[in-house]
């Protein structure tokens, strides 16, 4: 029998719901009200909440400045490049692990996630090395191989959880049909996993979006992302907060936007399968 | 001949002209850092390709332990990533001897080499050469509060004590009011606390390294050092003192909650700026001493330097010797006003009258730059040059873990006694390490 909420539980939990959920969105909204301010406003002691002279004029200097959109662009074709490319080998590698598994499947998926515990630093000059030899330093496509490379553990390991809990006679059925490799993953396998897939797109993306170490240091005037926008608005020697806000505010916005739009995918794709 | 013939000849024609044209242009990438008088060039940076059409710019600004970050690994790793480099007096006598970096002794005459600050070329120059031209200087220095020196009948000299200035910053302290007598860095870092109390430490006596490259924290003088810093910040400095770096105490300066504030020579045009509440009220002395010949103020110079990996040197040098030139300070004169040129680099500059007049903290930053000795910077002889730090690469890492024992001695949660013995523990250890001893 399911135990009856009182109207006084029902209430303490929805204000401490509030209260956890202003206190996660609390920095996104002072930065939010930082980028209206003057540089004196920005940092008044006592703070200044709502009341004080907005003003955009923070983001007309950010724009004039730095070019919002030349970062932007390149911020889109990093996390998005990098997402789809991760896919396309992911999807065939979680399939095989999901549906033919070998003695040793368990122990590579363990591998490739032990991948993510190295310290990035600690390859740095390697990597940094054979971007030069390449030729591909300050390259859009060579960081969405290294963004694809970094965040593939964690697309393998989604993708396989949610393969899992597709019923493997589903796919029987469809070679007895007599659908091949491609027909099955494509026409039957796909569909079935979209939450899951869609889910992952979506955690990836962002992933890449906020990634500072190597889209900092792989990068200079021509590729960079919206990270170094960022990082050029801070400073220890200078009191820039209400600029600094201001770009902060552009270059997490379009995240931010697509987060709430697509949240309903997100809780769905990755609750999948938490409850059985 | 047809109208559709001469528009292709035209087309084709004017193809090459660009092509040629963009064939020839060579394009520079600059790295600098985030601060006012940098953003300020790359602003002018029309002015500079007017003037030479053959060159284009592209800059790349960064947060300064990013950028820090960034170029160590180009230049370590020959990556050729930029043509110029913003770096600073650190970096230029490690990466210079490494053979890392361009020499710029044949920049063009009118340049004028011999004007620039003694100091200043002597922390950019290894074995005659020099490594970088520097875009602005800095050095340490006392800002305080005129109106509330006056309220406690005192009156600052121009070149204070450490005692007059502990006594003063008590003397000023109004806890109920929120007012503080001092201000100084306590946030852990060799760029941060690290910097303010090495320049400090050189004032009582103490030193680094010995020349034999034994770490001196041992020495009764850090120890002097170390007392006085966290016994004055106990009695006049901020709650919270030991999270406070250079951003922390301007913005308290500018709201009016301290007395004094000792840090670097650029603060002045902060502190007397539009943003500051108490810009009419701003005094300058000289970093105190305790008579023992050395004043606790450091030196700084942000530089442009052209790593030996560029492909276009002499493209690089032609933009080095116009952003560190008379001519470039005299734009910006006329752009944006005299108190806003950069400053610290050249005699002439505290020469002219117009300046003078328009920064009132000019002089005291000359004579803070020229009180400062880099390669000399201690009481007793040292094997290392740098004021507020050791110019050897091993400095960033050993600099940055003393910070924090010292950082954590300020806040109380270690002794001053285990601070110091950890000190001299992990700098002998890190030194032995690295082959000095």
């Amino acid at each position: 029998m399911a135990r009856a909420i009182t109207p006084r539980r029902k209430a303490f939990n929805t204000a401490l719901a509030w209260l956890i959920g202003l206190a996660i969105f609390f920095p996104i909204l002072w930065t939010f009200l930082t980028s209206f301010k003057t540089e004196a406003t920005a940092i008044a002691d006592p703070p200044v909440w709502f009341f004080f002279d907005w003003t955009t004029e923070n983001y007309s200097v950010v724009q004039e400045r730095s070019g919002y959109f030349r970062y932007f662009w390149n911020s889109v074709l990093i996390s998005v490049g990098s997402t789809l490319l991760g896919l396309i080998i992911a999807v065939p590698a979680a399939w095989s692990m999901a549906f033919v598994p070998a003695r040793r499947t368990k122990d590579i998926l363990m591998w490739m996630l032990s991948t993510k515990m190295l310290p990035a630093v600690g390859v740095l000059v390697p990597i940094y090395l054979i971007f030069r030899d390449l030729g591909i330093l300050d390259n859009v496509w060579g960081l969405v191989f290294v963004l694809m490379m970094i965040n593939l553990p964690i697309i393998v390991w989604m993708l396989y959880t949610y393969f899992r809990e597709i019923p493997g006679e589903i796919l029987e059925a469809a070679r007895m049909d007599g659908a091949t490799l491609k027909s099955e993953i494509l026409y039957v396998l796909a569909p079935m996993a979209v939450p899951g897939i869609a889910s992952t797109v979506l955690l990836n993306i962002i992933l890449a979006w906020n990634e500072a170490f190597w889209t900092l240091n792989l990068t200079a005037a021509q590729s960079a992302p919206l990270t170094a926008f960022i990082a050029s608005y801070s400073s220890p020697e200078g009191l820039f907060y209400a600029k600094l806000s201001a770009a902060s505010t552009m270059a997490i916005a379009p995240i931010l936007v697509m987060g709430w739009f697509s949240q309903k995918q997100l809780v769905r794709g990755l609750t999948f399968g938490a409850v059985k | 001949m047809t109208k559709m013939n001469r528009a292709l000849m035209g087309a084709t024609a004017f193809c090459m002209v660009a092509g040629v044209a963009s064939a020839q242009q060579t394009t520079l990438t600059i790295a600098t850092v985030n601060n006012g008088d940098m953003i300020r060039m790359q602003g002018m940076t029309d002015s500079f390709t007017e003037a030479n059409p053959d060159i284009a710019l592209e800059w790349v600004t960064l947060e300064e332990n990013v950028l820090r970050q960034r170029v160590t690994t180009d230049i370590a790793t020959n990556g050729g990533q930029y043509d110029v480099m913003t770096i600073g007096t650190y970096e230029v006598p490690i990466w210079g001897r490494q053979g890392w970096l361009t020499s710029l002794n044949d920049l063009p005459a009118e340049w004028n080499k011999d004007d620039i600050l003694p100091a200043i070329a002597g922390g950019l120059t290894v074995d005659g050469e020099l490594y970088a031209a520097p875009f602005y200087g800095e050095s340490s220095m006392v800002m305080y509060r005129t109106d509330l020196m006056e309220e406690a009948g005192l009156e600052m000299p121009e070149a204070p004590t450490w005692e007059f200035i502990r006594e003063a910053a008590a003397a000023m302290t109004d806890e109920e009011a929120e007012i503080y007598g001092i201000c100084a860095r306590g946030k852990a870092g060799w760029g941060e606390n690290m910097a303010f109390l090495t320049a400090m430490a050189n004032s009582f006596g103490a030193r680094w390294f010995d020349e034999e490259w034994n770490a001196q924290f041992d020495q009764p003088e850090w120890r002097e050092t170390l007392e006085f810093y966290t016994g004055m910040m106990e009695e006049s400095g901020p709650p919270g003192a030991s999270n406070n770096g250079f951003n922390e105490n301007l913005a308290l300066f500018q709201q009016g909650k301290c007395g004094m504030w000792i840090d670097a020579t650029v603060a002045a045009s902060f502190v007397t700026g539009a943003d500051s509440t108490v810009a009419d009220q701003v005094g300058f002395a000289l970093a105190p001493d305790t008579g023992l010949g050395k004043r606790g103020n450091w030196l700084w110079a942000w530089s442009l330097a052209i790593p030996a990996s560029t492909d276009a040197p002499e493209a690089a040098k032609t933009f080095v010797a116009w952003a560190t030139s008379n001519e470039y300070t005299e734009l910006v004169a006329e752009a944006e006003g005299w108190a806003n040129v950069p400053p610290g680099t050249r005699t002439s500059l505290y020469e002219n009258e117009e300046y003078l007049s328009a920064a009132p903290f000019a002089e005291m930053t000359l004579q803070s730059i020229e009180s400062a000795d880099p390669t000399n910077p201690t009481v007793d002889p040292v094997p290392y040059t740098g004021v507020q730090f050791v110019a050897i690469p091993e400095f960033q890492g050993i600099g940055t873990a003393v910070g924090q024992q010292f950082s954590a001695a300020l806040a109380g949660t270690t002794s001053i006694d285990d601070a110091l013995a950890t000190a001299q523990q992990l700098t002998t250890d890190e030194m032995e390490d690295a082959g000095y001893n």
